[in-house]
């Protein structure tokens, strides 16, 4: 191999699969892919809780498994307890000399139902408790597993199956939850936003998210092909857009302090996300330039924390 | 499911699964419909592809070229929409 082949980046990142190959993802899975993306930040030396939803039902048909760590499924409103379970046993293992401690890390994963509604509760009883985990949600924006349910983590106007577009219905009629406040707010030492499209702050988010003694939280936007209804190549595109259009800024909160993973000038604007995704695509311009100028302004807001002028 | 069928006798208590990663005998290359095809002589190896490949089936090989396992791709075409050279093409699958 030439000397300049090594300078790029993908080729420093680990080959080892630890989310193994023939999961039933769907084809093009945004979902699928930060999941392996975490895993190769995780390494071995993990053990992995999972809500019920996508991640679950891909990765373990029953007699088969993709995981090549411990993993446990449990239901979609207690993985963050389930985790603080394993955590404090093992803590108390290791306290009475049972086990040698070996630094194992605890990971919850679960999806935005699994998160910001089913699971909320649980979720901020494990931050306030202050368990020395890591959290990822994976947001999909719907209950995609079950037929692309609304949740509340569905941007405002886009069609699900349980907020259908009509005469008298723009889609989902109220706001996406924002999550990753509500994680700040329980002032925990690290909230991150992340998405598959940019994989090497991803998986330094994750890294510094374990590495961080306590509770810490990433949110990651994975796009679904299935659920926002555009073609599976471009998972990696729509991504980006979200990123680039400023619906879903990449940041980092550090013991309460804001900073910007990525920041952008000019945004592009919000039409070019929606445009490839069928979605969105009974909107009027009235609408689109409703959800502009609130982008723009929690853009704003967002910066104003970081302290960017 | 590949293999033969089995009943609930067969599982483990608590229908623990005691193979890490047995998933992967699965083949869900049956599901592609289009397959990449890369074009060597343009190709920088910068390993794109392999990062942003949802089913982890992209694999150096000896000369450091990332090639496509067919056993597990699924035809998404991400590779080929994301390579910086566009080498990458997807031509659909034939019935043999």
């Amino acid at each position: 191999m030439e000397k300049e082949e090594e300078l790029f980046v993908p080729r420093l990142v680990t080959t080892e699969e630890i989310f193994a190959p023939g999961h039933r993802a769907c084809i093009g899975c945004g979902e699928a892919l930060a999941v392996r993306h975490v895993c190769k930040a995780l390494g071995k030396n993990v053990i992995i809780v999972t809500a019920t939803g996508c991640i679950e039902i891909i990765s373990s048909l029953l007699p088969q498994t993709s995981w090549q760590v411990p993993w446990i499924h449990t239901l979609f409103e207690n993985s963050a307890s389930v985790m603080s379970g394993i955590e404090s046993a093992y803590k108390a293992r290791v306290r009475k000399g049972k086990i040698p401690d070996k630094g194992v890390k605890f990971v919850g994963f679960a999806g935005d139902g699994g998160t910001s509604d089913i699971g909320i509760q649980a979720l901020s009883g494990a931050m306030e408790r202050a368990h020395d985990f890591l959290y990822v949600c994976y947001d999909n924006e719907a209950y995609m597993n079950t037929g692309i349910q609304r949740s509340s983590s569905t941007p405002y106007s886009a069609w699900t199956t349980t907020a259908p577009v009509g005469k008298k219905s723009i889609g989902q009629a109220t706001w996406k939850k924002n999550m990753p406040e509500i994680a700040v707010a329980h002032r925990i030492p690290y909230v991150a936003t992340a998405c598959p499209s940019y994989p090497f702050d991803l998986m330094d988010k994750v890294k510094r998210g374990a590495e961080i003694e306590g509770p810490a939280y990433v949110h990651i936007l994975s796009p679904c092909p299935t659920g926002w209804r555009y073609p599976p190549n471009l998972t990696i595109e729509i991504g980006r857009l979200a990123v680039e259009t400023g619906v879903f800024p990449l940041y980092e909160v550090i013991d309460g302090e804001y900073r910007l993973s990525f920041d952008f000038p000019e945004l592009k604007p919000v039409r070019e996300y929606m445009k490839e995704q069928r979605r969105f695509r009974h909107l009027t311009e009235d609408i689109v330039e409703k959800i502009q100028a609130r982008v723009e302004e929690e853009y704003l807001k967002l910066r104003e924390k970081a302290g960017v002028k | 499911m590949s293999g033969e069928k089995i009943g609930w006798k067969d599982l483990e208590i608590g229908a623990v699964v005691t193979e890490p990663g047995s998933a992967s005998v699965y083949k869900t290359g049956d599901w592609r419909s289009e397959r990449p095809v890369r074009e060597n002589e343009r190709c920088i190896k910068c390993g794109i592809c392999y990062i942003y490949c949802p089913e982890a089936c992209i694999e150096e090989d000896e000369e450091g070229y990332f090639e496509a396992n067919l056993y597990y791709c699924k035809g998404c075409g991400i590779c080929a929409h994301e390579c910086p050279r566009g080498v990458i093409t997807m031509v659909e699958e034939v019935e043999e």
